[in-house]
């Protein structure tokens, strides 16, 4: 009874749990998505190639290697190495601050050139243009957001590694933190061809 | 549990195999093969996916609950998805 | 009990004094008795808001309310009584309260998580009155249909807002419920040995965490679409307003079975105890309750038949509706059979209990009525469905919630209640129920329409009948509730068992103390064997 306090797989499961409405959260859009496709398929085409394939990439390439990152931390508090999980874990913040500046350009790319919700290009050219790019802007903005919040969570966690918190028989903040992390990553990973690679 | 100690070696690896399939679905968008390479795009980030879940989120040491659960959810997005098609692809 | 040791007398934490006591508490009571007090605070304000409508409509023509207000007072009415009562009710007061003594423990795994959950209902409650101000509560109806929604001047955003900050915690308190009863269930208690008000809340919970960021999703995209206007459900842009009905119902219909499953799982608990007889098909229930869970996500768009949706998705989801009355039936079948040949005690759990079969039945009947794609072309959004959503949310979820506060009363506050003014509550609350709501079945049938704040003079009959039951629903609810709060005036010497049930919460004292239990408690084979009880004092 009342053994919470040091029960690392209820810790585990809750997250799981927390990450389960994510998974829905996000879920709807690809919903909208899907019909939207399907109903607007040339505009989506369309809008794809309008979208920079190097950015896509890029971004595509660095969450992964944070994911990396953020694992091998986990691998490096159980071998008791501290300095190297702390690295690590800067390595994940890195990645994921290069990413949100990527985006920062992308976005001020694609605003400069007039598009953006409600604006008069994508009023004049065709509705399924306008979805791509007004559901491009919802899921992005979306997991953009969620990067700044698993940024957040990540810093707490490498806070803790730091002052000793983080023990391999006391893993839960990590491990938790680090499973927000792959969620976002693995949202990008479904966000990536679907926005980018349509042909 | 945690007692598992993934090597650095083997999170290399599946680092690896994540940047090769990154490659291959980068190459199968220049593959023009119609309606089926959503499909395909769809395919390539499911094993993608999988490998984040299994090694990255460490699934593969989970027990029933966590994998069972996890695959509902899949389950729900995909009667998400596909029941409003009932709609859709009928009208 | 011994009055000094109770979890009134002691605080979850030593370091805070009075209020503070309360407001940081962790402890699950505590927090269980704090979402009581708003809940039935946000209840009485939504049935006066009820009130006001049914005394509108008592006669043609505008009386009381202009139309703009009527629409919004319908719309609060709506989204109160969904989100900050039925929704949280049994699950956040009752849940909170008895779920961890249920299943032998002290707590639920995430007792800060569950302060935190308590924090967002009220900060919820509160957003929602900030949108009462300026431009007006919103007067779209409580499923905020796009365009109208995208625009109406009145305060949209902050009551859509006020919405999902009240989802979220309700997905937090799923959360909580699912992990406290994977780990932290007494360990000589197996799966099929949990009590089904436990159960019913897992099952619940799976609800709450999966459904929930349907509609999380789909309120932030009315806000969004309010200020950046993409057209993502505007067909004029390319969208499909469909499809928001489409996003809304993936919630809102498995939000249903989250209100009303915790209540059967009442209803499950007080049957049996007054029959002093096991339940029947224990196994069944368990097995209906997930099924109900499961089932309930794939009958969404039984709520869109004439919205202009395929004629494939009408058929399909129409048949698929009758499979999920099933477990529901099951249910029925159950408590039924645990009455039979059982030694009947009456008591007010009791009594409303069997008021709870007889409504949730018409209810449910009166569901696969609306169910059927045919009969529905003509309901929908009539009085019919006005009439059977609060025969299943009133007469089935608040009549079970009637029925818990009356069955675990003694048990929270050490008190008992006098009997003959509950049963009096209870009767003048089910007749006027019946006189309020069966005239809105045959006026559905004739034709009216729900949401309409006038109507044709061949109505008003009717409406007039409707509103003299309301005005003894109404007033049965406040002899309820007047009986139960003077209980406060007398002492608290209730017993530790006064209805002789056999689930954990009640071997320990009324109130319970801090850790719930004093010694392990003991753990039957099977929850629910009178064998070894003797009968119940009084």
């Amino acid at each position: 009874m009342g053994s919470s306090r040091n029960d690392e797989t209820g810790k585990k499961l809750g997250m799981w749990l927390f990450l389960y409405t994510e998974i829905i959260l996000f879920g709807g859009l690809f919903v909208l998505y899907a019909v939207y496709l399907t109903l607007h398929p040339q505009a989506f085409i369309d809008g794809g190639k309008q979208l920079s394939r190097t950015f896509g990439l890029i971004n595509t390439i660095i969450l992964l290697i944070s994911s990396f990152a953020v694992a091998a931390s986990i691998t490096a508090v159980q071998k008791k190495q501290k300095k190297r999980a702390l690295g690590a874990l800067a390595a994940t913040l890195g990645c994921g601050l290069i990413f949100l500046v990527n985006k920062y350009f992308e976005w001020g790319h694609k605003i400069h050139a007039g598009i953006y919700p409600n604006s008069e290009r994508l009023l004049d050219g065709p509705p399924g243009e306008n979805l791509f790019f007004g559901l491009y802007y919802v899921i992005t903005g979306l997991h953009g957001l969620h990067i700044i919040i698993g940024m957040t969570v990540l810093a707490v966690a490498m806070g803790a590694v730091a002052q000793d918190r983080i023990r391999p028989n006391r893993l839960a903040l990590l491990e938790n933190a680090g499973l927000y992390w792959h969620l976002v990553d693995l949202i990008w990973i479904f966000i990536f061809p679907l926005f980018y690679l349509i042909i | 549990m945690t007692s598992h100690i993934q090597s650095y070696k083997t999170l290399a690896l599946v680092l690896g195999c994540l940047l090769v399939l990154t490659a291959v679905t980068v190459g199968a968008s220049y593959v023009d093969l119609g309606r089926l390479n959503v499909w395909v795009a769809l395919a390539i980030a499911s094993v993608k996916g999988s490998l984040v879940l299994l090694f990255f989120m460490h699934m593969r040491f989970e027990g029933p609950l966590l994998k069972v659960s996890f695959l509902s959810t899949i389950g729900f997005l995909a009667i998400m998805i596909g029941f409003t098609f009932w709609d859709i692809a009928f009208r | 009990m011994d009055a000094a040791t109770s979890f009134y007398e002691t605080p979850a934490s030593t370091r805070f004094k009075g209020i503070w006591a309360w407001l940081l508490t962790t402890d699950h009571k505590r927090i269980g008795l704090m979402y009581l007090f708003g809940i039935l605070f946000w209840f009485l304000v939504a049935v006066c808001l009820g009130g006001l409508i049914r005394l509108e409509l008592m006669s043609p023509g505008a009386d009381i309310l202009s139309p703009e207000l009527y629409n919004s007072a319908f719309t609060l009415h709506g989204v109160i009584m969904i989100f900050l009562f039925i929704i949280p009710g049994l699950p956040a007061a009752f849940g909170n309260f008895i779920l961890p003594m249920q299943l032998g423990t002290d707590d639920v795994f995430f007792p800060k998580l569950n302060l935190l959950s308590w924090y967002l209902y009220m900060a919820g409650g509160l957003i929602a009155i900030t949108a009462l101000f300026s431009d007006g509560f919103a007067d779209t109806g409580w499923t905020f249909y796009v365009p109208f929604s995208v625009s109406t001047q009145t305060n949209v955003s902050t009551s859509v807002f006020a919405a999902f900050i009240l989802g979220f915690s309700s997905m937090l308190t799923g959360l909580n419920f699912i992990t406290t009863i994977h780990r932290m269930r007494s360990p000589k208690m197996g799966w099929m040995q949990i009590p089904l008000f436990s159960w019913s809340l897992y099952a619940t919970s799976w609800v709450q965490v999966l459904a929930t960021p349907v509609v999380s999703i789909t309120l932030v995209l009315v806000i969004v679409e309010r200020f950046l206007n993409i057209g993502l459900f505007d067909p004029a842009k390319g969208g499909d307003p469909i499809l928001y009905q489409h996003l809304f119902w993936m919630y809102s219909h498995p939000a249903v079975y989250i209100m009303i499953l915790p209540g059967m799982g009442v209803i499950s608990e007080i049957i049996p105890v007054f029959s002093r007889k096991s339940i029947f098909g224990y196994k069944a229930i368990v097995v209906s309750s997930m099924a109900i869970a499961v089932a309930g996500s794939l009958v969404w768009a039984h709520h869109m038949y004439t919205s202009g949706m395929s004629d494939t998705a009408v058929f399909v989801f129409s048949l698929l509706t009758f499979v999920v009355a099933i477990p529901s039936a099951i249910k029925v079948f159950s408590w039924v059979s645990t009455l039979y040949k059982g030694a009947i005690q009456m008591t007010p759990p009791l009594f409303l209990s069997l008021c709870f079969v007889y409504l949730f039945s018409v209810g449910g009947l009166t569901g696969l009525v609306l169910g059927a794609a045919g009969p529905d072309i003509h309901l929908h959004d009539t009085h019919f469905v006005v009439a059977h959503f609060h025969f299943t949310m009133f007469g089935g979820t608040a009549f079970a919630f009637f029925a818990a506060l009356h069955y675990w009363w003694p048990k929270m506050f050490g008190r008992m209640y006098g009997f003959k003014k509950a049963y009096a509550a209870s009767f003048l609350i089910t007749g006027g129920f019946i006189f309020h709501y069966v005239p809105m079945f045959i006026l559905g049938i004739q034709g009216m329409p729900r949401r309409y704040y006038d109507y044709l003079p061949q109505y008003a009959q009717g409406n007039f009948l409707a509103g003299f039951g309301a005005l003894f629903m109404i007033a049965g609810i406040l002899l309820m509730v007047y009986n139960l709060a003077i209980t406060f005036r007398w002492e608290r010497n209730a017993p530790a068992n006064p209805w002789g049930g056999v689930t954990l919460e009640w071997q320990t004292p009324s109130p319970p103390p801090l850790h719930n239990f004093e010694a392990d408690p003991d753990v039957p084979d099977y929850p629910y064997d009178f064998t070894g009880v003797t009968d119940p004092p009084g």
